[in-house]
């Protein structure tokens, strides 16, 4: 089983990614659960998103603690949030950054796998507008193989109707540009 | 047959509604039950459902007005949660009086105070006495077939009596996942019209509601009961049918690997599948523990409930709820008394888990196992537990 | 009603508790809670019907020459018509007179 739990703040659409990438993995004929942090929300709070994948009907009804990928949509969450600290060994990092993966790894001092792609620029340029949870997608797809690309085409289509073939293009170009190295430890 | 398809539970429950082809609802919006009725009314503003929904403005209205449309013959649903369920509290027992085939789920959540919108089950709890058939569901696929199934079951002719559906809040409610659909005909097939036996029909008037003198009160109860009792071998027909029908087989008590077992857990809800996780583990490490899943709590499976534990020495109640002063919590109190004629029966103990939203674990129930076994080798030190709180 | 309520077996008990005659309440004799009547006198009354308007039973009948009177069997003595008659023309009288 995989899990994954994404950071974001209320408004950036975390919780639909969650949904996006549920409903992919279901239409692979996998299983999966998509949810939010349950609770009032609240935009421009931090939020959590849950996402569970696996091969068989899954039992767990509750949120992740042990992720094996934490996405994180906002790189001010991690001096909040701490996403990583408790990802599992071997886990990885799904990050929106400018910033390069040495950079990024001296700053806040990250062991695991790293993926990183400037989702904000992306978004700005494909969608124009900086909502990059589609975007982040297409790295988080890059990263950890989850699901096949193709497959977020028709959650997307029946989400975003008229909007979708935007989002699917700055998924497409963010899964090309992300760059991923593997964890030191 | 019908597809798969990933969505959200709510959204399923309010397909399952639709299936059922529901001709009168009535509903309050309240977390976590929002999604299931505001897809509902879209269906219904769409066109895609053909039936009258009434915008109220309490759940107390609600359940008024659904008990109007059911008398005049209708098809009716509604959704709650709650406050919502404790606002319509004395109109249910009307409802369920006037054996009016009213389908309602239950998005359970904890009462308050102190506020929470998180899921327990003292909601339901507080409303075990109102004399409807209450069933619990641990998955999005129960939800959806269960949905469907609860009118069937209402409606028969012998029964006649409302229905709950029981699912928890948010940890089901709001959770993406896969469901296996079932198609218009086959749900036409299964679920024929509802001809109700009386209605307000100006031309054969009836009067419905009426007072009851004591010389009669007492045999309107023992009529209800009775019936309540006997809806029994209906709800297990219904879904045997459906079993028979989609291959998903449901059981008043179901067991999951209790061949042999000493301990056994017992749950409601969707806690079931989580504590399935500690018994796999448990049982592989070599431990002669199972558990049993309660889904049918009115009318309560006496038989099926006393051959299901008759072989363990411990059973360990996990309720989700409080009984706050009194002998135990909701479910373990249920039991004991269940078997408390019985010459041989289990040690029972109960532990409360799950209170106002917080999380419950395959460690926990693990932890919970090994806990019980402490308890009931020395003499246990209280007759409950309320697991995991602090001080 | 098939037979007194308090012989009725719970299986005897009609679906619901619903009530399948029309105008059952008829059997229930109100004229019993009456404690004082009303009498009207004729040479006052102006035959307006106020008094049959405003019976919340209704047990005030009108007689074939237009005039009203209590019908025993139902008036449970509120005096509602004797307060209201535009003539003043009813009084309320106590039973045993």
């Amino acid at each position: 089983m995989l899990e994954i739990r994404f950071h974001g703040r209320g408004g950036q659409g975390a919780v639909t990614s969650v949904e996006l990438l549920a409903v992919a993995a279901i239409e692979e004929g996998k299983f999966a659960q998509g949810f939010p942090s349950f609770g009032p929300e609240r935009r421009g709070a931090p939020v959590l998103a849950f996402l569970r994948i696996d091969d068989r009907h899954i039992r767990l009804r509750c949120k992740i603690a042990n992720p094996d990928v934490v996405l994180i949509l906002d790189p001010s969450l991690i001096r909040i949030q701490k996403p990583a600290a408790d990802l599992k060994p071997g886990g990885v990092i799904v990050l929106n950054t400018n910033k390069s993966i040495a950079d990024t790894r001296r700053e806040f001092g990250f062991t695991h796998t790293l993926a990183v792609v400037d989702a904000n620029h992306i978004a700005k340029q494909v969608l124009g507008v900086p909502i990059t949870n589609t975007t982040m997608l297409g790295a988080l797809i890059r990263a950890t193989g989850a699901v096949a690309v193709d497959s977020m085409t028709k959650p997307l289509k029946e989400r975003f109707g008229p909007m979708a073939s935007k989002n699917i293009a700055a998924l497409q170009e963010a899964f090309e540009k992300t760059v991923v190295e593997e964890g030191k430890s | 047959m019908g597809h798969r398809e990933g969505m959200e539970v709510s959204i399923a429950v309010s397909h399952a509604v639709q299936l059922a082809r529901a001709e009168a609802i009535a509903a309050y919006p309240i977390t976590p039950q929002t999604h299931i009725v505001e897809h509902l009314s879209g269906m219904v503003a769409n066109g895609d459902l053909e039936a009258e929904f009434i915008n109220v403005e309490s759940e107390h209205s609600a359940m008024s007005a659904c008990i109007g449309m059911s008398a005049t013959g209708a098809r009716t649903y509604t959704a709650t949660s709650s406050q919502g369920l404790a606002l319509m509290h004395e109109i249910l027992f009307i409802a369920s009086a006037l054996r009016l085939p009213i389908v309602m789920t239950v998005a359970n959540r904890a009462l308050s105070g102190p506020l929470s919108i998180w899921n327990d089950h003292s909601d339901i709890m507080a409303a075990k006495d109102i004399g409807w058939i209450q069933i619990f569901v641990e998955n999005g696929q129960e939800a959806f077939d269960h949905t469907i199934m609860a009118f069937k079951i209402a409606e028969n002719s012998n029964v006649l009596i409302p229905t709950i559906i029981n699912m928890d809040g948010f940890i089901l409610t709001h959770v993406v996942e896969a469901h296996n659909f079932v198609d218009q005909d086959m749900v036409d097939a299964f679920l024929p019209g509802y001809h109700p036996r009386h209605t307000l029909d100006p031309k054969y008037p009836v009067t419905m509601g009426a007072f009851a003198m004591p010389e009669i009160y007492t045999e309107v109860k023992m009529k209800h009961q009775v019936t309540l009792m006997n809806s029994y071998e209906h709800i297990v027909k219904v879904w045997q049918e459906w079993g028979d029908r989609t291959g998903r087989r449901y059981q008043p008590v179901e067991r999951y690997k209790t061949e042999g077992a000493k301990t056994l857990l017992l749950t409601m809800g969707c806690l079931g599948e989580v504590a399935e996780i500690a018994v796999d583990e448990l049982r592989a490490a070599g431990e002669a523990v199972g558990l049993v899943k309660l889904r049918l709590w009115r009318p309560f499976p006496f038989a099926d409930l006393r051959q299901a534990l008759a072989g363990a020495d411990l059973v360990i109640v996990c309720d989700r709820a409080l009984s706050p002063g009194g002998a135990a919590p909701p479910v373990l109190a249920e039991l004991r008394s269940a078997f408390y004629p019985l010459s041989s029966r289990p040690q029972m103990l109960g532990f409360i888990v799950g209170l106002g939203g917080r999380d419950v674990s395959p460690e926990n129930f693990k932890d919970i196992l090994k806990r019980a076994q402490e308890e009931s080798s020395h003499g246990p030190t209280q007759e409950f537990y309320l697991y995991g709180v602090r001080g | 009603m098939s037979k007194p309520l308090d012989q009725m077996t719970w299986q005897e008990i009609e679906l619901g508790a619903i009530l399948r005659t029309p105008g059952s309440a008829r059997e229930y004799r109100t004229g019993d809670w009456r404690s004082q009547h009303p009498v009207w006198t004729k040479s006052r009354c102006i035959r307006c019907g106020v008094c049959w308007t405003v019976c919340p039973e209704p047990a005030i009948i009108q007689e074939p020459g237009g005039y009203f009177d209590m019908d025993p069997d139902y008036c449970k003595g509120c005096g509602i018509c004797a307060r209201e008659c535009v003539t003043g023309c009813i009084a309320m009288v106590p039973e045993e007179e």
